[in-house]
């Protein structure tokens, strides 16, 4: 009898949720498509001027990003719940929270990552100077996993109601805040040549404690959603 | 000399109860049930069979009364990986094969010695369909698909939610023939079901939801 072990079910955890994406990858340029033209309606709102749209760009991108996260936020645990897959990873005899922290990774990795590639081409249609781009960048790689994990928190809480869409919109936002601002803050800084390394050390430091908590919290919350 | 100690029954309910907005969903429940047992448990719709189940599996807590699991109370880390439970809803993803899905809950679960996923789903009756995505499949081979666990993970105890829904003649015969097989090497298993169940090896235990 083989015992499965967790670096194996780790493995099949990721290698399954990054699979399905790939077999629906319609889904996963709908997120991209999405943030490409929100970030186009900008420059036709307010006019081609491009003293303004540099000082928005930074804090466009990341709303627009954000935004865009969210679309595909609320299928993260939807279609294990209705198969019942995720019966039988709550049963399966691996940690819960390690299980579902793949399951997080692979959800940023199919809709976080094509964003972050992109965000140089929509920083670059609102005259974002190349010279912020790394930091843009940067803020982008902190800050998408912070919404990855606390995002996922959230859907595992509305997990058994229905039409949760605008509930989980209402209830991630406010908690969005203080990335946006330290993310846009160090794309400010570093557009005005200041120093930019303390807000992303803040934002790396609240992306540490989500990783290590997030998970915890995610599968305590599944839990009770299936224990109803 | 010292006594030989009594094998503590596998897994023993007492008193168990399980109330649904304060209202009991089913009367206490008192059973045993050892090792190479199996055991039928019976009730009209409704009467609480598929509560008990998930109850079993540890998705829903226990109201009251106590459930103990080889003598001592049961807790998700002592029995992990030995309770197999096969409900409703049957587990698979629609968009990979069976045999995708296997390799999965293998890799979730462990899997017996000596057996290769072809042979297990070879076995099953899905010879020709490995590769065809689980949502092109038939209600039937859908089930078998998931049966299809039960012969490679590795567990003592299945809990089997209406095993024989949605399947033919020969995949009665077929659930019959695993439970047997599962029984006579010293596991246990505990089924929903109503009738089609006929057990070769002795008369099976019955549990009676009452209302």
């Amino acid at each position: 009898m083989n015992r499965a072990g967790t670096a194996t079910a780790c493995a099949a955890m990721l290698r399954r949720d990054l699979t399905l994406a790939w077999r629906r990858r319609g889904d996963i340029t709908m997120p991209v498509l999405y943030a490409l033209i929100v970030t186009m309606l900008f420059p036709f709102a307010l006019g081609p001027e491009d003293t303004l749209l540099q000082r928005i760009a930074g804090g466009v991108v990341l709303v627009t990003v954000l935004l865009a996260m969210l679309l595909a936020l609320d299928a993260m645990f939807s279609s294990d719940i209705e198969d019942g897959s995720l019966e039988q990873l709550v049963i399966a005899p691996q940690p819960l929270a390690l299980m579902l922290g793949m399951k997080i990774l692979a959800h940023w990795i199919t809709t976080a990552l094509p964003l972050i590639v992109i965000a140089p081409l929509l920083a670059g249609m609102l005259h974002l100077p190349t010279a912020v781009m790394p930091v843009l960048l940067l803020a982008l790689l902190l800050a998408t996993p912070l919404l990855s994990l606390l995002g996922a928190v959230l859907v595992a809480l509305t997990a058994g109601t229905r039409r949760s869409g605008m509930l989980l919109a209402l209830m991630l936002l406010p908690l969005c805040v203080p990335a946006v601002i330290f993310a846009a803050g160090a794309v400010a800084a570093a557009q005005q040549g200041l120093p930019w390394a303390a807000p992303l050390a803040w934002l790396g430091s609240a992306l540490v404690l989500a990783i290590v908590l997030a998970p915890l919290a995610c599968a305590a919350a599944l839990r009770i959603a299936l224990d109803a | 000399m010292t006594a030989v100690p009594i094998a503590a029954p596998l897994l023993e309910a007492r008193a168990l109860s399980f109330l649904r907005q304060d209202e009991p969903v089913f009367a206490p429940l008192d059973f045993r049930l050892h090792a190479g047992e199996l055991a039928l448990v019976e009730g009209d719709n409704g009467s609480g069979k598929t509560t008990l189940m998930r109850i079993l599996a540890g998705l829903l807590h226990v109201s009251a009364g106590e459930l103990r699991w080889r003598g001592e109370p049961l807790r998700r880390d002592r029995c992990t990986g030995e309770i197999l439970f096969l409900g409703h809803q049957l587990g698979l993803k629609g968009d990979f094969s069976p045999r995708e899905n296997l390799r999965i809950a293998a890799g979730m679960n462990g899997r017996r010695d000596g057996l290769s996923i072809a042979a297990v789903l070879a076995d099953i009756g899905l010879r020709g369909y490995e590769d065809e995505p689980v949502r092109r499949l038939s209600a039937g081979q859908r089930k078998r698909a998931a049966l299809a666990r039960l012969l490679l993970l590795p567990a003592t105890l299945w809990l089997l939610d209406e095993p024989y829904a949605n399947l033919d003649r020969t995949g009665i015969a077929l659930v019959n023939w695993l439970l047997e097989a599962h029984v006579a090497r010293g596991g246990a298993a505990l089924v929903t079901s109503h009738g089609a169940v006929s057990f070769h090896g002795g008369e099976p235990q019955r549990i009676r939801m009452h209302d």
